[in-house]
């Protein structure tokens, strides 16, 4: 039977309110960590349970919080990532919707342990409809007394406010998303210094994701030690995973760590397989940034296993047969997916999102866009193949922030399991053609 | 005639919900309301960000204008030109092309008779193509105003485009389609 700890109450008529939340046991954690911890004690409890940061990078939560200064005289500040924008990744906009107490909850078990007193949600600015559920469910807890001055007698005080960014996946990234939230253009900053010594307003700061940050409230909960029993070896705990593409489930799934991929494909309780009439092509496991994967090698690795819905296992086999498990967006596609087409989409999206800052990445995912625009409509050579992977592998690595590999990786990883498909494209150039209206003299990425 | 940041005065309500931002970043650190004053100011006033509306952005929360024009031209939410009520955010990224979304901005251009990035003449009408606005498990999809509209078919878009054409037509209220 598959733990839930996120969704567990999800479907409860009024889970959003106050009300409703507390009586399935909600801000019971913030009773136990007020009342019977220190600050350090919460700490410790994230540590043991193994929690790895939700967003998409994996990083160990506990590691990240015990690199903050706190030595500083300045505030420190908790920043909630709620800008949730890689391509495929829909989770954190569930879970806000439809549970927004248990973020608040575990926002306030992570301000506690850090000593943050006011504690920034930024939520992407086209989630407009969920700044009100999130304020809502913040006054709720505030007038429960689990806000405010002195919270509980403990003396700990705390307010959470909601800010919204406009329109940047560049915020994602958690220097970028500090930058803004202080009111300039979305560029990263030069790391070091990390934001743990100098981050928001220069002081020491924690940014962490939505998922991982609600994660805290049934790790305090249940403790550290129970928690790391759930999953697989250094994937522990549960994961949620959003689902789309050409599936008979899409939506949001609790999946304990270590679940087998088939399972997840083709059970009913999950995707519930491919459409009808259809097979599986290729999947992008972890958002776009991800390198895509051939049916084959997504179900099992290199070396004949079975793969599982785990950091480890999804990543076997490195770039050349792996992926990532990412932030769980999990795009399933079937055999009538074009790959060009599909890479040249990813593509685009990268060139508009990225910063501008460095030249790599400004002009290097525009010339991506470019040349897999005319691949895709019939007009490419032979030779823009192996420019494209030259280009991937010139950004790669040479950036400021990390947008520039997650540019590179799905056009290089397209590329190696499906090269077939862009030679194609170049040898039946006029049946692309035909199939495809080209407008390729006028094509440009303009905004309004 | 020319406008100038002095024809823009938000309302009382709104004054006070900017002050109030004002509070929740510390002392000297109100330039962080920026982004959601400027999202305020856009609702308030036609959808679009004028020069001079920024100017007045800029002295509610005591920066330069320089500091205002940055941020709007950098975010793709704000508009720097007008644009229609019932503007159409088609998101346009990988998971809602395997779900059809081209077809169905072709099917809205054609039925509006504009292209992407154009306002019907008669100003009711914007389409817009966007980036990845997290719907991608119901696909395809566009935002308009506040809300998410999903699982789009052509029936869909016929009726939105005849209930947002209406006079009474809020931006701001989730309508059921």
């Amino acid at each position: 039977m598959a733990t839930k700890l996120l969704l567990e109450h999800i479907n409860v008529p009024g889970i959003e309110t106050y009300d409703v939340y507390r009586s399935k046991g909600g801000y019971r954690a913030v009773e136990k960590a007020l009342k019977t911890m220190s600050p350090d004690d919460v700490m410790e409890e994230v540590k043991k349970s193994g929690l790895r940061g939700r967003g998409g990078a994996g990083f160990p939560t506990g590691m990240k919080w015990s690199f903050l200064d706190r030595k500083s005289s300045n505030p420190r500040y908790l920043v909630c990532n709620a800008d949730e924008s890689e391509p495929g990744t829909f989770k954190d906009r569930y879970l806000m919707e439809k549970n927004p107490h248990i973020l608040i909850e575990g926002l306030i078990l992570s301000s506690y342990s850090l000593g943050s007193n006011s504690t920034y949600i930024y939520i992407r600015g086209e989630y407009k409809w969920i700044v009100g559920i999130l304020e809502k469910a913040i006054a709720e807890a505030k007038n429960a007394g689990f806000l405010g001055k002195n919270i509980l007698g403990s003396g700990f005080n705390l307010e959470i406010y909601v800010n919204n960014g406009a329109g940047a996946y560049i915020c994602g990234e958690e220097t970028a998303l500090i930058e803004s939230l202080e009111g300039k253009r979305g560029n990263p900053r030069i790391k070091p210094p990390f934001p743990a010594i100098s981050g928001l307003y220069n002081c020491p700061t924690v940014v962490n994701n939505v998922e991982t940050l609600a994660t805290v409230t049934p790790i305090i909960n249940m403790g550290g030690d129970e928690y790391a029993k759930l999953g697989i070896g250094k994937s522990t705990g549960t994961k949620l995973i959003s689902a789309c593409g050409h599936i008979n489930r899409p939506g949001v799934y609790e999946i304990d760590l270590g679940l087998p991929v088939d399972e997840f494909l083709n059970s009913d309780e999950y995707c519930g397989g491919i459409r009808k009439g259809h097979e599986l092509k290729a999947v992008i496991a972890g958002g776009s940034s991800v390198p895509i994967l051939p049916a084959e090698l997504f179900m099992k690795n290199a070396a004949g296993e079975a793969r599982l819905m785990s950091y480890e296992s999804l990543s076997d086999g490195g770039f050349a047969t792996g992926t990532m498990l990412g932030s769980g967006g999990f795009i399933a596609m079937d055999e009538t997916t074009c790959i060009v087409h599909n890479t040249w989409t990813l593509a685009r999206f990268y060139h508009h999102e990225s910063c501008g800052q460095c030249s790599p990445c400004r002009e290097g995912t525009g010339w991506m866009e470019k040349v897999l625009h005319r691949l895709e409509f019939g007009h490419g050579h032979m030779h823009d193949i192996d420019l494209l992977v030259e280009i991937a592998g010139k950004i790669e690595g040479n950036t400021i922030c990390p947008l520039g590999d997650a540019a590179a990786w799905p056009v290089a990883a397209a590329i190696r399991h499906f090269r077939d498909e862009f030679e194609y494209h170049v040898t039946h150039a006029s049946k692309v053609k035909d199939s495809r209206k080209a407008h390729l003299p006028n094509y440009k990425t303009a905004t309004v | 005639m020319e406008q100038t940041q002095h024809q823009f005065q938000f309302s009382e309500k709104s004054l006070k919900k900017v002050q109030e931002m004002k509070t929740r970043y510390p002392e000297g650190k109100q330039k962080s309301a920026l982004l959601p004053v400027l999202h305020m100011a856009q609702d308030e006033f036609g959808g679009w960000l004028s020069a001079p509306l920024m100017d007045y952005v800029a002295s509610l929360l005591d920066i330069t204008p320089i500091e205002v024009y940055e941020v709007a031209s950098f975010y793709s939410m704000y508009n720097l030109k007008p644009v229609g009520k019932c503007m159409f955010e088609f998101c346009q990224t990988g998971p809602c092309c395997l779900n059809g979304v081209e077809e169905l901005i072709e099917y809205t251009e054609g039925k509006l008779g504009i292209k992407v990035n154009q306002t019907t003449a008669d100003g009711k009408y914007t389409i817009k193509a966007v980036e990845c606005m997290g719907s991608c498990g119901s696909a395809p999809m566009a935002q308009i105003g506040t809300y998410y509209y999903e699982n789009l078919t052509k029936e869909k878009i016929d009726k939105i485009i005849e209930v947002f054409g209406q006079p009474d037509f809020d931006p701001f209220k989730k309508y059921s389609i």
